[in-house]
């Protein structure tokens, strides 16, 4: 598995839909689970990067960092009418660094399926397993 | 689900009885085909809130109960603040208040079906629907608090709609006890653009058709009659729910060991009634709920004035607002006494019956409308609350079909060009920013509404009035 990272993925949630994200570090999930949550709206590929935006947030744990991040990009998401399909994160213990690029909702082009309203703490996991393999996921509510 | 944990009590009545952490039993409401088929998840979380401190009789699910957060969606939990109750943000929810609105357009469907595709496209254009869509109306600072502590009547006042309006929203169109000191900036800045928009997902514009009444009396006292074209809007308190369920979540999970509560799923995170997090809970999401009766006011100006344009001797009046994703304080019988709970009802429509001071005064000896959304390509449904229902779950029934496949799947299933072609063959006319959004929202992928609607007839939870068919959907 460890080859094929990073990577990102979709779980079901009979309502609304899981994000998953997994990579060789925590940092490395927890941006692959923000284009996961991109690709709950539109293809990641059609996002082209002409703006960045840096947020920062903190959390007790790596779970909660996890719905803080997400939560993050939902709120500029909203504010902005921005979608995102670049992300790069930084984390000192329980702090993190994130930027994200993308470009104003281009309706006709992206074709955006649905807003995301949050994430949230539903099958919430942050873990790495045996093989040094990190997983970050959360189901969103759309 | 497997039936062998649950005592059958009548065709459309399962008990779980206490064990473990439970206070109470768990009541499923539902005919035999429906538990069956409602995901084991629903048991748990129904299990789950009979767990939580000062819960009152029972934790009942909705025949349209399926998996939500903490709380089942079609979930209903009254609390007591005097035995220690809570108030939960996940058992409200991130969409607060999100609910129904059907206007009467006084028009009949031979008159409105040479005009169909007319209406489609001027409705599609006129109310703000999809990611990313603003409203009419850019809210600053002093204008979202009056706005949060107005509600509908602020909407009235700002030009959106009439007075007369007021008199059939639930809560006569403003919920007291809204604080929007205890509402972040987040939330204020989310809602900026957004008042007057539709949303996304399973938010809808609906035109549609009385194809069938069941109960002359109540349809007559609803002033609806077979034949008549109706509108209904489903949405909610968009960006300033969405943030201020994110927000309080976060704070409830922070605080509830301080608190002595112990989560079986974090979801589930609440705080007491009578604590100064619960207040302020109780504050913000009132907010919320004004918000999302000020913004189906303004979108109904919006249906109107687009009605005004093909129709111009149309007069589109109310039937009634209804929300579905709510927490309430009032006063309930239990045990032959009369106490004051604050009633979570997570995709459950309040349905109070005749003769109930909390039913608008016109509908007041018939028992409330109780609003149900179909899924596009269904019938929605309107039903009538009951005496019986205030007995059985707090005057509480079903808000609409509910899933029962998850959106991965449909969009594995469908394509939104063919939903939006069979539709048309249908004689239902879509309209979105997103065929995506569409096949997410295949009408195959949520359970038959009659079934839901029947049960919850069945079950004495509300009577059925009239069957609305599809005629046009503005999908967001």
């Amino acid at each position: 598995m460890a080859d094929t990272l990073p990577r990102w993925e979709h779980f079901d949630h009979q309502s609304d839909i899981g994000v998953r994200g997994l990579g060789h570090s925590r940092e490395e999930a927890f941006a692959q689970a923000a284009q996961a949550l991109t690709a709950v709206v539109t293809d990641p590929a059609l996002v082209v990067e002409r703006e960045s935006v840096r947020v920062s947030c903190q959390a007790l744990d790596d779970e909660m960092l996890l719905v803080e991040w997400l939560n993050a990009i939902i709120y500029e998401m909203a504010i902005r009418g921005m979608i995102f399909g670049h992300f790069t994160v930084g984390c000192q213990g329980m702090h993190l660094d994130g930027e994200m690029a993308g470009e104003p909702i281009d309706v006709e082009r992206h074709q955006p399926a649905v807003e995301v309203k949050a994430a949230t703490v539903t099958c919430l996991r942050v873990t790495c397993d045996e093989a040094g393999v990190w997983t970050a996921q959360c189901v969103v509510d759309v | 689900m497997d039936l062998n944990r649950l005592l059958k009590k009548s065709g459309t009545e399962w008990w779980l009885a206490p064990s473990g952490r439970m206070r109470v039993p768990g009541i499923l409401f539902a005919s035999e085909e429906l538990v069956r088929a409602m995901d084991e998840k629903v048991l748990e979380q129904v299990a789950n809130v009979a767990g939580l401190p000062g819960i009152v009789r029972a934790s009942f699910a909705m025949p349209d109960a399926h998996w939500g957060y903490g709380f089942p969606i079609g979930g209903v939990a009254a609390f007591s603040a005097e035995a220690g109750g809570v108030i939960s943000a996940g058992g409200v929810g991130f969409d607060i208040s999100c609910g129904v609105r059907t206007l009467r357009t006084g028009l009949s469907i031979d008159e409105v079906e040479p005009r169909r595709a007319a209406v489609a496209d001027a409705l599609f254009r006129a109310v703000p629907c999809g990611v990313g869509s603003t409203g009419p109306v850019r809210l600053t600072g002093s204008e979202l608090d009056d706005l949060m502590l107005g509600g509908a009547h602020w909407s009235v006042k700002r030009g959106f709609g009439k007075v007369a309006d007021l008199e059939t929203i639930e809560e006569e169109g403003v919920m007291a006890g809204a604080d929007p000191d205890a509402v972040s900036p987040e939330a204020k800045r989310r809602q900026r653009d957004q008042l007057g928009t539709l949303g996304s997902g399973n938010h809808y514009l609906e035109v549609q058709e009385v194809v069938e009444i069941f109960a002359p009396d109540i349809a007559a006292a609803y002033q609806l009659q077979a034949g008549e074209v109706v509108v209904s809007i489903h949405c909610g308190s968009r960006g300033l729910g969405h943030q201020i369920g994110t927000d309080y979540l976060k704070l409830m999970l922070a605080e509830a060991g301080r608190h002595g509560i112990e989560l079986p799923e974090r979801e589930l995170a609440c705080a007491p009634l009578d604590s100064a997090l619960g207040r302020r809970y109780l504050g913000a999401m009132r907010a919320a709920m004004n918000c999302a009766m000020a913004n189906r006011q303004v979108i109904a100006h919006l249906v109107r004035e687009t009605f005004s344009e093909i129709f111009p001797t149309a007069e589109l009046t109310l039937l009634y607002d209804v929300s579905h994703n709510t927490c309430k304080e009032e006063e309930h019988e239990v045990d032959g006494q009369k106490r004051r709970l604050f009633v979570h009802r997570k995709g459950a429509t309040r349905a109070f019956g005749p003769g109930h001071p909390g039913v608008p005064a016109v509908y007041r000896p018939v028992g409330q409308p109780v609003l149900i959304g179909g899924s596009m390509g269904t019938a929605s449904y309107v039903l009538a609350g009951t005496a019986e229902g205030m007995g059985r779950a707090f005057g509480s029934a079903v808000h609409g079909a509910g899933r029962s496949l998850s959106r991965h799947e449909a969009t594995r299933r469908w394509k939104g060009r063919a939903v939006v072609d069979a539709l048309a063959g249908h004689g239902i006319l879509i309209r979105s920013p997103s065929l995506r959004g569409v096949a997410e929202e295949a009408p195959g992928a949520y359970k038959d509404v009659g079934a839901v609607v029947d049960a919850a007839e069945q079950a004495g939870l509300a009577r059925k009035v009239a069957r609305l068919r599809p005629l046009v959907c503005i999908k967001g």
